[in-house]
């Protein structure tokens, strides 16, 4: 099942699947309320990463930069990430700040927490954290970041205080600020009380103000995460996060917090798997509401079933998605060819393997590849359909193939910030993309296809 | 709450206001101020915009994968010809290649792309890390050279080593690199080379057709659309004309010293600037034939821009703009071009503007107008709601900032995909003023306060 080569070339990225780890960190500290990030680095990373997640969701995007010289990288860069540090309080007034490493930055070996602790900015601004996260550019990718940045805040925050409570952390994987939206809704649904973590639904989709804010509002409250040591529990949307990299599993580790996996809430099985956690959780039954719901959904999947079974996708983006993804396509009997990811060390063929079993599909399975490599493979499956971030245009330029958009970055389209693909509702919409996609593709060459077949110069009729 | 307007102090000498602060000089081409959320890119970035538009060249980033990532084809240059530019090659050293060295991975990756593809120019760009573990990266491409017979040109661009400026630079030294130290004696007559076009939207082509018009056959456009064999050519044109003079000044220079050519700058951006362009070059090649013929275009080019031009006026006239945009250039053209329309430039800055082009634009501007070099997001935001601009002209960056308050936008970055050079393009631009000024969607965010 799995490729026997990550890439077509050894020592060659070429077109690349993923992005560093600096951006997942900086999108976790997008969904912390009135907080702020500084990259420790030269000034192009920041640059950089604010671009990219400027196109996604249209959204003023400051991020600061230690903006490191040459000066700076021979003789260390301390008085840089200092003065970079007083000038973000300066003008942001931020509670926290995010205070992230880069490839240049951790090759020099500049200890940030360290730096912070020993400069006095901790005594100078009481009140504003500076929460450090280690985030080298060749460390891993993307999603590694996020990752970090995640368990980097717990670590800094959750302490116990001694009366636990009933509510829910619930830490959110790859998804859209209006799939955070949706997962809300569910949440209070179920009249559940929850801390979300991050929370970008409103921070990267503000509405349009009067007053314009240099920090969006909205996001995780500093105060929730300190108390995520007392929850109830915590809902990991993240099946293939290793145990040393989870926050998750750390919360259960110092505070015996019940840690539970459950994978982004895609598809029929994926959004059941993690209501009847909810459910049984705070035993409860699943709202009347969700489950007429599931009962549309279900209708829709019968509807458009027979369509569906002539998809053949490639499936690509950060593995948590890219496994959410797929079991929405095996569900409605769209054939996943190729289902790909640019992180490495993750556990995509482990995971996937019986429920591909199950319904007789051999796809290959990669990981650490690059979008040439994706190309071959799209090539040699003869897919109609390919299903990830909007780096994949490059693909369906060459192969004229359809591509539905789904993660991050979405640049080439608008409304990447509020597409919403969990949960019954969001499922059963992103259903609806394929499908039609499926049968414009039929449709459209439908007169052509039968004329060239059966009647035109070249037809079996003819010959 | 943070408080709304703080400027601070050592940003201060970076920004004066026209007529208030007489006489005071503006900082600038300095490092941006940590922490101040500089709208800049880096070093790479300078060198990646300058040599990407090679078409046939293959472009390795020996580096992490971000930054080939982040850069992969995000600009709308455009190729006649080979689409190899348009892939993103890199690197992507992980943790074992920074603790040992990258160097046999750079030339492994070399030697692959070499078999597969058989290109004829590659340029490796050193970013930041690779600076720092000291990779031997020009040893490394004078082998690959040696070995495979084909151009491999390093390109030191460290993000921390300046800013973009620097990347210029580096950028016009591979060219020169490419180029060769042969002094060029023989020229072809009636021949330039025409410097710091992107052929963003096809600007390049655009300018080219006026050119082949008055009888000018362009050897290179560097570096839109150009190719291995065009720049190789290049040493060969009796004239440089420069575009961009903030990147490729450099590179004229060096070529004028090397081979002898002598160049002139032009723009254009705007009606006045492309016929005062277009007569400046007829009058470098001095033949009365082309100047006619140019005479001619120059009218009949008029006649039909002037017409259209004078139909947005109309409903653009008096409005209020803000300009932050990457070169000194580009924003004088700007300004110019926003008084034709009859409109107000109130903000003025750029990420990479000199004090020559700092000097003119406080010419060119009226009093009271605000000039800032490498301004972040909170500046702009200050001085564009103070000055009431109904406006803003910037990059990708700076967009979602103007919509959020409730401003027009004007794209001039190099993703965009319509042209704004020449008279086509001064007629896109008019066009896409009056297209977001006008919008109806101020309409309803106009009175902020007012709710349903
Ligand atoms: S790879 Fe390194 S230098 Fe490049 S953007 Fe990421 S952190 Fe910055």
């Amino acid at each position: 099942m799995c490729h026997s080569e990550n890439r077509n070339f050894t020592n060659l990225h070429v077109n690349p699947c993923k992005m560093c780890m600096p951006m997942g960190a900086s999108l976790v500290f997008k969904g912390i309320e009135n907080s702020m990030v500084l990259i420790h680095g030269s000034q192009g990373c920041s640059t950089y990463i604010r671009r990219h997640i400027a196109t996604h969701y249209n959204e003023p995007i400051d991020i600061a930069s230690s903006s490191l010289s040459e000066q700076g990288t021979v003789y260390g860069g301390a008085s840089n990430l200092v003065e970079g540090l007083k000038n973000v309080v300066n003008i942001y007034e931020p509670e926290i700040i995010g205070v992230l490493t880069t490839c240049l930055a951790e090759t020099i070996g500049e200890d940030t927490h360290h730096m912070i602790q020993s400069s006095g900015l901790m005594d100078r601004y009481d009140g504003i954290d500076f929460v450090s996260v280690k985030t080298p550019g060749y460390g891993a990718s993307q999603y590694r970041g996020y990752l970090a940045a995640v368990k980097s805040l717990v670590a800094h925050y959750a302490r116990p205080s001694g009366v636990k409570t009933e509510r829910l952390n619930v830490i959110v994987s790859d998804m859209s600020p209006r799939d955070v939206r949706e997962l809300k809704r569910m949440l209070n649904l179920f009249q559940v009380d929850y801390i979300m973590l991050p929370d970008i639904s409103d921070t990267l989709d503000a509405s349009f103000d009067a007053q314009y804010k240099k920090i969006p509002k909205g996001g995780t409250k500093r105060k929730d995460i300190m108390d995520m040591a007392n929850s109830k529990a915590t809902i990991e949307l993240g099946m293939l996060t290793d145990d040393h990299l989870s926050a998750g599993k750390y919360l259960e580790d110092h505070y015996q917090v019940p840690h539970y996996k459950c994978p982004i809430p895609i598809g029929l099985e994926g959004t059941d798997t993690l209501l009847q956690l909810v459910g049984r959780l705070y035993n409860k039954k699943i709202p009347r509401l969700l489950l007429e719901e599931r009962g549309r959904i279900l209708d829709a999947m019968i509807d458009s079933h027979k369509w569906n079974r002539e998809g053949k996708a490639v499936i690509f983006g950060t593995p948590e998605l890219v496994y959410g993804v797929t079991n929405l396509c095996i569900e409605n009997g769209i054939e996943p060819q190729v289902i790909a990811t640019g992180s490495d060390h993750n556990h995509l063929s482990e995971v996937l393997q019986d429920k591909l079993e199950a319904f007789h599909y051999h796809p290959v399975i990669i990981e650490d590849t690059d979008f040439e490599t994706i190309g071959k493979l799209t090539q040699q499956a003869q897919a109609n359909l390919l299903i990830g971030h909007s780096d994949g245009k490059f693909l369906k330029e060459q192969l004229g193939i359809p591509l539905i958009r789904i993660g991050f970055p979405i640049h080439d389209h608008v409304g990447g910030q509020r597409k919403l693909y969990i949960g019954y509702e969001g499922s059963l919409r992103f259903l609806d993309e394929i499908t039609n996609t499926l049968l414009d593709l039929k449709h459209d060459a439908y007169r052509e296809n039968m004329y060239a077949t059966f009647y035109g110069p070249h037809s079996e009729m003819a010959r | 709450m943070p408080s709304e307007h703080v400027i601070l102090d050592s940003r201060k000498s970076f920004i004066i206001e026209k007529g208030v602060a007489a006489g005071a000089t503006i900082d600038c081409d300095k490092e941006s101020l940590s922490g101040a959320v500089s709208q800049r890119a880096c070093v790479y970035c300078g060198a990646r915009v300058v040599l990407n538009p090679i078409t046939d060249a293959v472009h390795i980033v020996h580096g992490p994968i971000g930054c080939a990532s982040y850069t992969w084809d995000i600009r709308g240059s455009l190729s006649s010809d080979s689409e190899m530019y348009r892939n993103s090659f890199s690197t992507d050293l992980r943790e074992k290649d920074i603790i040992f060295g990258g160097e046999t991975k750079l030339a492994k990756a070399i030697e692959e792309v070499y078999s597969a593809y058989h290109p004829k120019i590659i340029f490796v760009y050193a970013t930041c890390v690779v600076g720092v573990i000291g990779d031997d990266v020009d040893a490394v491409c004078k082998l690959a050279e040696q070995t495979y017979n084909l151009r491999v040109i390093p390109v030191k661009s460290p993000g921390f080593t300046g800013n973009k400026r620097t990347g210029y630079k580096m950028a016009c030294m591979a060219l020169m690199q490419l180029m060769g130290d042969e002094p060029h004696e023989e020229k072809i007559p009636y021949t330039i080379n025409y410097l710091g076009d992107f052929n963003l939207a096809a600007e390049a082509w655009i300018i080219q057709k006026y050119l082949r018009e008055m009888g000018i056959r362009v050897i290179s456009t560097i570096t839109g659309d150009a190719s291995y064999s065009t720049l190789i050519n290049a040493p060969k044109a009796s004239y440089n004309v420069v575009q961009c003079a903030g990147s490729m000044t450099y590179l004229a220079k060096q070529m004028k010293k090397t081979y002898g050519i002598p160049f002139e700058k032009v723009r254009f951006l705007g009606v006045d600037e492309t016929v005062k362009a277009l007569r400046k070059i007829a009058y470098l090649v001095g033949d009365t034939k082309v100047i006619e013929r140019t005479n001619a275009l120059i009218e009949r080019e008029m006649k039909k821009t002037h017409e259209r031009l004078e139909t947005y006026k109309k409903k653009v006239a008096g409005k209020k703009a803000a300009i932050y945009v990457g070169g000194g250039f580009k924003a004088i053209a700007l300004i110019k071009q926003f008084r034709n329309l009859g409109m107000h430039v109130v903000v003025v800055g750029t990420q990479t503007g000199d004090s020559e082009e700092y000097a003119m634009i406080r010419r060119l501007t009226e009093d009271g107008t605000v000039i800032l070099d490498d301004a972040n997001p909170s500046e702009l935001q200050k001085f564009a709601m103070d000055k009431q601009a109904d406006l803003l002209v910037g990059g990708v960056k700076e967009r979602p900032l103007a919509y959020k308050l409730g401003m027009a936008f004007i794209d001039h970055n190099h993703e965009r995909k319509h042209a704004l050079s020449g008279f086509e393009g001064a007629v896109n631009f008019a066009k896409e003023v009056d297209m977001t000024l006008n919008s109806p969607v101020w309409h309803y965010v106009k009175n902020k306060n007012k709710t349903i």
